[in-house]
């Protein structure tokens, strides 16, 4: 009844091809903006941040970079973990060889370092498809983690091989750092990953996304009707490399503060962010975003109602949980290989019709 | 649907236990790879302030709360654990992670909060004219090394020219500590150092140990956690390798990580900073109000062994700062502020352990506003296999200074310059 397309008359193209085309969604939206910019900053507390917010907003942005690649491009990788340590140190050795150079751009930099990092290591991706590619994929996840573990120059030869993120402002607030207020922090993420958020949608809706689908649905056919698929494989591997990196600069140095390469950046990083694109949907923008949420926020919820609420025992809690984590992972795919995007869109169908469904 | 997101809020909200009086939380890992070490360390700790409470009603008649939060060994989660108990009122923060420890260092400084990371961490955290808040004493990594090194000087009639010396290490921050300390020593006493890492979690050393085969070093000193310890050994033996030439740090060291050898383990060596066993006199009072009346803490399995007896000592480390904090301030509902100058004015002496039922347990600390890092000190134990025991096999030994102190110095120093902290105790 409320959520209709009936009497909201588009005049224009643009109105025509807008991301929300139904008043309510674009209601919701700018709601959320709302929320999400106004009102949570004034609440939010460390916990809140540290805990729930921002490795929500940064989970989000990898999911986001590697459902371009996997989900729009159909490139499988397994190299995410390393690209986010690649984004990680390159915004390390730009944080404490520029201090006076703002972050932003240094996060940004950073991105595009890994972006280049990326391409060198999609060139494969030309000659090699699906499994081979994840191969090689995982090959630049372990070759990367190696390098930052064995080269002393990454992490400016410290004794231990950690990296801390030194302290670091934006406008007079400081983002990095033990000085960074939870606000900050979150409005920090969340700017970026809005940013990075909107131009992965206009990119998908656009000429280089219809190129990227066109090869990940059938490469030759791709190729006949012009596509080329060298700019078009190496587009996806940058721009989604991009993300990534950028993601794991800000894990780094606004949500952690010291990472050690190994421990942060594993191969268990790579699988959990290609868990996330896959429950939450592949090539899909909203997908990302609910993977994202799913992975991080489900295990601090069980958490807390198991140590918290119930009163159980830490070690019982923590192996309940990834039993449960696991069987809802497999129940979700079973019930709906799509992904939670795939539900939200047949939600989505479901109330339109309603309460006629015939 | 909003109840429903409502409901879920206040879940993720309360995750904090209601305010008490004195919280020393425990960021514990009972699961993963890590978890064969984890657990002892956390019911040594538990059981020690739940003895604590049940005999003496507390300190200074102030119950300790200590809310568990499980890290998994995960730095990631220790920030979550880390973030959702500092709200309850915490004191002191005691991770049993380097990597979680590292994390936490400028988190803590900002908080006020004291973090006390007995034999690891940040080993340069020993000095605290730039650490405020971080306490490593008794010994740290780079003590440990040393100490080892002396060890071995003393069997090989103290010239280790043209020795090879290999050192197994978890390819972590923690694993990585020694190099420094042991490339500075191979200079001083003319051995060549092998570095051979082993990535997380240490399932697989085949190589590593064929690497050690063929290069033969006289001596290996291993710097492991959790399962990387039990298969290290298992390997040695495999290899046939001489124990009584294979050394582990303090965190290698443990009955966890010699029994799955068997009789092929005999005669490992391993440093620790503490006795062992359950002979001390504390272990009447431990199993009368404890064990007996059923509060112990997990299956009840572990006290006495050497994890068991450390985490024993970090909460008996922690409970004295405590008690310093009480004597000084004269009011018993101390806050974090009281207990970091506890810490710093800690004083420890033999007769105070002996009164805590823990004599000839630990070395005596006398802590300054300069001097986190205690007196550097350690035993060498060795693994008796048939007895299942770990036995004496030296005197207290004291580390290098002359080697640690200027390194301490040089690695405070860049940590300082980066983050713009002015020495302080001048």
């Amino acid at each position: 009844m409320l959520y209709r397309e009936a009497g909201d008359f588009k005049t224009t193209y643009a109105a025509d091809s807008q991301t929300f085309p139904i008043r309510f969604d674009r209601f919701a939206y700018w709601s959320l903006l709302v929320v999400a910019f106004l009102v949570v900053p004034f609440v939010i507390n460390d916990y809140w941040a540290n805990a729930v917010f921002v490795p929500f907003l940064i989970y989000a942005i990898a999911a986001l970079g590697l459902n371009i690649l996997t989900g729009y491009c159909g490139q499988v990788s397994l190299g995410t973990g390393g690209f986010m340590a690649v984004g990680a140190y390159a915004c390390y050795k730009l944080m404490t060889a520029f201090p006076e150079v703002s972050i932003l751009i240094h996060v940004l930099l950073a991105g595009g370092v890994t972006a280049a990092v990326g391409v060198v290591f999609g060139l494969p991706s030309l000659r090699i498809k699906g499994f081979y590619l994840a191969v090689a994929t995982l090959a630049a996840q372990f070759f990367l983690v190696w390098l930052f573990n064995k080269v002393p120059w990454f992490y400016n030869y410290s004794a231990s091989g950690q990296i801390s993120a030194p302290e670091r402002s934006v406008l007079g607030h400081a983002v990095t750092g033990a000085q960074t207020t939870a606000p900050a922090k979150y409005l920090f993420c969340l700017a970026i990953l809005f940013a990075l958020a909107w131009l992965a949608r206009n990119l998908t809706r656009g000429t280089v996304g219809r190129k990227w689908m066109a090869i990940r649905d059938m490469d030759i056919a791709a190729e006949i009707i012009g596509v080329n698929p060298l700019t078009t494989k190496l587009s996806a591997f940058a721009i989604s490399s991009f993300y990534i990196g950028v993601a794991g600069a800000l894990f780094f140095s606004v949500y952690l503060g010291a990472v050690e390469v190994g421990e942060a950046f594993g191969i268990q990083k790579s699988f959990l962010i290609l868990f996330m694109i896959i429950i939450g949907g592949l090539g899909s923008i909203f997908g990302s975003f609910a993977g994202a949420a799913f992975m991080v926020l489900l295990p601090v919820f069980l958490k807390n109602v198991l140590v918290g609420h119930l009163g159980w025992a830490t070690d019982l809690a923590a192996h309940v949980e990834l039993m449960i984590v696991g069987a809802l992972i497999v129940i979700f795919l079973i019930a709906e290989p799509h992904g939670m995007a795939q539900l939200w869109r047949l939600a989505k169908e479901k109330l339109r019709l309603w309460p006629f469904p015939h | 649907m909003n109840k429903t997101l409502t409901a879920l809020a206040l879940v993720l909200a309360t995750a904090t236990p209601a305010l008490a009086d004195l919280v020393v939380p425990s960021l514990s890992y009972r699961t993963g790879p890590y978890a064969p070490n984890g657990i002892p360390y956390a019911d040594g700790f538990a059981d020690y302030f739940t003895m604590l409470n049940e005999r003496d009603g507390g300190i200074g008649g102030e119950i300790v709360q200590v809310p568990e939060c499980e890290t998994a060994y995960n730095t990631e989660k220790g920030v979550e654990c880390y973030e959702s108990t500092k709200g309850s009122g915490a004191l002191v923060y005691n991770p049993l992670s380097t990597g979680i420890t590292y994390q936490l260092i400028p988190k803590v400084t900002a908080d006020g909060i004291t973090l006390y990371t007995p034999g690891y961490g940040r080993t340069s955290a020993a000095n605290g004219k730039v650490f405020a808040n971080v306490f490593n004493y008794p010994a740290n990594y780079w003590d440990g090394a040393s100490i080892i090194i002396k060890d071995i000087l003393g069997h090989e009639g103290g010239s280790l020219e043209g020795k090879k010396i290999a050192l197994v290490y978890h390819n972590s921050a923690y694993g990585k500590e020694p190099i420094r300390t042991l490339q500075e020593l191979a200079k001083k006493d003319g051995f060549e150092l092998i570095e051979i890492p082993v990535d997380h979690p240490g399932q697989e050393q085949k190589s590593q140990w064929l690497q050690i085969r063929r290069d033969k070093p006289d001596y290996v000193i291993m710097y492991g956690w959790g399962v990387m310890n039990a298969v290290a050994i298992q390997e040695a033996v495999n290899i046939k390798y001489p124990m009584d030439h294979f050394y582990g740090i303090w965190w290698s060291g443990s009955e966890n990580d010699v029994t799955p050898a068997g009789e092929g383990a005999n005669g490992y060596k391993s440093i620790s900073f503490h006795g062992t066993g359950s002979d001390y006199p504390v272990y009447a009072d431990l199993k009368k109000y404890v064990y007996d009346a059923g509060k112990a803490a997990g299956d009840g399995t572990n006290p006495g062994n050497v994890l068991y007896s450390r985490g024993m000592y970090a909460a008996m480390i922690i409970s004295e700062a405590i008690r310093t904090a009480q004597a000084a301030t004269g009011h018993a509902a101390v806050n974090a502020a009281e207990v970091r100058d506890g810490f710093e004015s800690l004083d420890l002496t033999e007769a105070r352990l002996t009164e805590l039922g823990l004599p000839g347990f630990a070395q005596p600390i006398k802590a300054t506003c300069a001097d986190h890092g205690g007196p550097g000190t350690a035993m060498i134990f060795q693994w008796d296999a048939a007895a299942k025991k770990w036995n004496a096999a030296s005197d207290w030994i004291s580390a290098d200074a002359d080697v640690i102190d200027p390194l301490i110095a040089e690695d405070s120093a860049a940590f300082a310059a980066e983050n713009k902290i002015a020495e302080r105790c001048n």
